[in-house]
């Protein structure tokens, strides 16, 4: 009984000693949206962050919420309330450029990534997406690849069809499995996951350069080659189920492994939900290609960290930075999260038979941003071209939304 | 002085911090809304979120471009939405709250019970009165597999998700229509004044009337908003949030004419039975007509709820899902995420207007009455 005071006295003693050297040392804060499943991941980062600076109070500032929904409204009120964090994340490329960037609130990263040498081992089209005016302006963690098409390989088998190579070839399959009595051959669901197979049917039907082009401004939404990639698109709608805006893009997912639907475009985390979620064994359990028409193509998405001006601790943010810049960050994170390095170097023998593959492509194949999760176009165009596509679905006409599209890419300053 | 006696000063005193409070955070932000929607801000990315932005007044631009602007269907569909939806829930909830508080009237066993019951989902915010209803009303299972339980194949009705619409109508019409509506309300009122024998009313009313309706059939159908026809209609997915709502208010409407019948005295009954009145002509000429004020009021609480309405919609069908959109959830979006400052204070305006015109001739009233007693 007596020594309890004692410890009580030394613990005291001791706990205030690490307060006081924290706060002497520094502190860090860290804002982003991943939490729950993609909580562990981040933690694998503060935990080796903390390995090599002990002296400095990490806070993770985490808004939850799907894609940041919230965190950005978050991060929006705090930037113009002059209290911006130390470090926020962004996906990489115009969704951070055209919204932060253009505003003049953000720090030129070039110098940090000579001095890291970073540009070597990130891909160059890649370093193209997440500069602009002369500056690098993020550090991409980790990348997705979105452009790709999920099946279920027995199911395939029984139907005797394989996985399309184009678009064409897609809707001669979705007739064949239409009259083996498969109402929806392609399984979509709410809105965005809309714009997705919109993207990956776009850069089917114009290539990787048009793509390319389209988002430079240099092709016009109102070509003929885009009309008639909206064309091809309201027919491979007409495969899709028509309940698709009450699903998300799990319960989409699910009706490829319940064999209701055949295929299904959603990015690479669904490869985390089919092994961990459905425990499915790849190449049995479910299969993969890449969407129609891409073939040889990475559409990237990537989450990013940048560094806004006037951060209260910009030297333990810019450390922060080269942490998740460096082979052994991105090491520690993709493996956790289900996504496969930014770097061309990474420890391969880490992640498993899926990633495998995607890192396999993202040395090889050529790279192009992806427009819905924001590499290629500012937020207030992906928010507002939602209802370009709501508005086509309705009216199937195509002129229409092309017109629209590029009202909304003049609006939004696309490629100037 | 008289006017400044110990009391008044108090009582200045005693007001002044929320009279201020009010002055700033209510009337000065709705202000400053308003100001904004008249500007470009957000129009040029480079200005949305720059430290200093520059922004130029642009005079109703933005008003003009939510209402004929080829970008803004969402925003029009918004409207045709908002229409529909406080339509029905209006209706739904005065007919199933007095429905319910009818029998309750009847004092059936466990009333108390009952009241608790059918009260409850109002304690419940709409967040998850809407979680609760997206579970019911999803595509597979849910609502869709009641017939099941009989052995009848499931339902495939698009509770949240159809994205079809009924009555439709193109909004280059709305002009013709709305002059169509309000001028034969105008005729309407002028033939009651001729009837009552109020010349100059007759006369005002009856001008109005005639220049709208002539406006109507003579310029109306020339008049184009937009480019091309752009048919709106009521989406067939509101049904479901339109139920969601019901579920949620109609237990509060219940409240309301639960307490407005048992404030109608018993002697009343009494009387009117005696006179030979049978429960149907005791409800129709006795009670119903006692209970309009509390009709009127459920209605003004209700259509401003349904107007401003956010949460429930974002719930259940999404933000992103334009077919169910209401103009609140747009205003979140333009602001927040797209960075269109302006427009989104635009809608926001637009919005108050709505509520304004629920809400203020039901304030007036309210005033009028209060004076009148006092």
């Amino acid at each position: 009984m007596k020594l309890f005071p004692a410890k009580k006295t030394a613990l005291l003693a001791a706990a205030l000693a690490v307060t006081s050297t924290a706060s002497a040392a520094g502190k860090l804060e860290i804002f982003s949206w991943w939490s729950g499943d993609e909580g562990p991941a981040l933690e694998a980062l503060v935990k080796l962050y903390k390995q090599r600076y002990p002296s400095v109070a990490v806070d993770n500032a985490t808004v939850s919420g799907g894609a940041g929904t919230n965190a950005k409204a978050v991060l929006k009120t705090r930037m113009l309330g002059g209290t911006p964090p130390d470090s926020f994340q962004a996906h990489a490329g115009q969704e951070l450029i055209g919204t932060w960037v253009v505003a003049g609130r953000m720090e030129d990263l070039g110098g940090l990534y000579k001095s890291e040498g970073w540009d070597k081992v990130f891909p160059k089209d890649l370093m193209g997406l997440i500069s602009s005016k002369g500056g690098v302006w993020s550090v991409p963690v980790n990348v997705h690849r979105s452009n790709v098409m999920w099946y279920n390989p027995a199911k395939l088998r029984a139907w005797g069809v394989t996985a399309p190579k184009t678009w064409t070839e897609f809707l001669t399959t979705c007739n064949t499995l239409k009259r083996k009595g498969v109402a929806a051959p392609l399984v979509v669901g709410e809105n965005w996951t809309q714009q997705h197979l919109w993207e990956s049917v776009m850069i089917g039907t114009l290539g990787p350069q048009g793509w390319q082009n389209l988002w430079a401004g240099k092709t016009k939404f109102t070509d003929p080659k885009v009309v008639a990639g909206f064309t091809t698109f309201g027919k491979v709608m007409d495969c899709a189920n028509k309940d698709a805006s009450g699903l998300s893009w799990q319960q989409a997912s699910d009706r490829i492994v319940d064999g209701t639907s055949a295929f299904n475009i959603m990015g690479d985390w669904a490869a985390g939900y089919f092994t961990t979620t459905k425990k499915l064994q790849p190449n049995s359990g479910f299969g993969w290609a890449a969407s129609p028409g891409t073939g040889g193509t990475f559409v990237m998405l990537a989450d990013s960290f940048g560094l806004p001006k006037g951060a209260k601790n910009r030297t333990e943010a810019l450390n922060w930075l080269r942490l998740m810049g460096s082979k052994a960050g991105q090491d520690a994170f993709n493996p956790l999260k289900g996504s496969i390095a930014a770097r061309t170097d990474s420890d391969l023998s880490k992640y498993n038979t899926y990633s495998k593959s995607a890192a396999a492509d993202w040395k090889r194949n050529k790279i192009v941003g992806s427009m819905v999760h924001g590499a290629v176009a500012p937020e207030s165009f992906m928010s507002a071209f939602g209802a370009v596509i709501d508005q086509f679905m309705a009216s199937k006409n195509a002129q229409g939304a092309a017109a629209a599209a590029q009202q909304l890419a003049t609006r939004s300053r696309v490629g100037q | 002085m008289k006017g400044l006696s110990r009391d008044r000063l108090w009582s200045i005193l005693v007001l002044l911090p929320s009279v201020l409070l009010l002055a700033v955070f209510v009337y000065g932000f709705i202000g400053r809304t308003v100001v904004v929607s008249l500007t470009d801000w957000g129009s040029d990315p480079a200005q949305a979120l720059a430290l200093n932005p520059v922004i130029r007044p642009v005079g109703l631009a933005n008003y003009q471009e939510l209402f004929t602007g080829f970008l803004q269907v969402r925003f029009r569909q918004e409207l045709v939405n908002t229409l529909f939806f406080t339509l029905f829930f209006i209706v739904g909830c005065l007919g199933l709250g007095l429905a319910l508080a009818l029998v309750l009237d009847r004092n059936p066993r466990g009333e108390g019970l009952w009241r608790t019951i059918f009260l409850f989902p109002m304690s419940l915010s709409f967040i998850v009165t809407g979680t609760i209803w997206r579970w019911m009303l999803q595509p597979q299972g849910g609502l869709n597999q009641v017939p099941t339980a009989l052995g009848l194949p499931a339902g495939s009705f698009g509770w949240l998700s159809s994205t079809e619409s009924i009555w439709k109508f193109d909004w280059n019409a709305l002009p013709l229509l709305t002059a169509t509506v309000v001028g034969a309300v105008l005729a309407l009122l002028a033939v009651r004044a001729v009837r009552a024998g109020d010349r100059t009313r007759a006369l005002v009313a009856g001008a109005c009337a005639a220049l709208l309706l002539g406006w109507a059939f003579l310029v109306g159908p020339n008049v184009k908003l937009l480019p091309a026809p752009e048919p709106h209609g009521f989406n067939l997915a509101l049904i479901g949030i339109i139920v969601a709502a019901v579920w949620q208010m109609s237990g509060y409407t219940m409240a309301l004419y639960l307490a407005g019948l048992r404030g109608i005295p018993e002697e009343l009954r009494e009387a009117a039975r005696v006179d030979g009145a049978n429960d149907l002509g005791l409800y129709r000429h006795v009670i119903f007509p006692l209970l309009a004020p509390i009709t009127l009021s459920a209605m003004i609480i209700l259509g401003h709820i349904s107007l401003k309405i956010f949460d429930l919609v974002y719930a259940m069908a999404g933000p992103d899902n334009t077919a169910t959109s209401v103009p609140a959830l747009n205003m979140y979006l333009t602001s927040f995420r797209q960075n269109q400052f302006a427009l989104g204070a635009a809608i926001g305006t637009v919005l108050l207007i709505l509520v304004a015109f629920v809400i203020v001739p039901y304030l007036a009233n309210a005033f009028r009455g209060e004076r009148g007693n006092a």
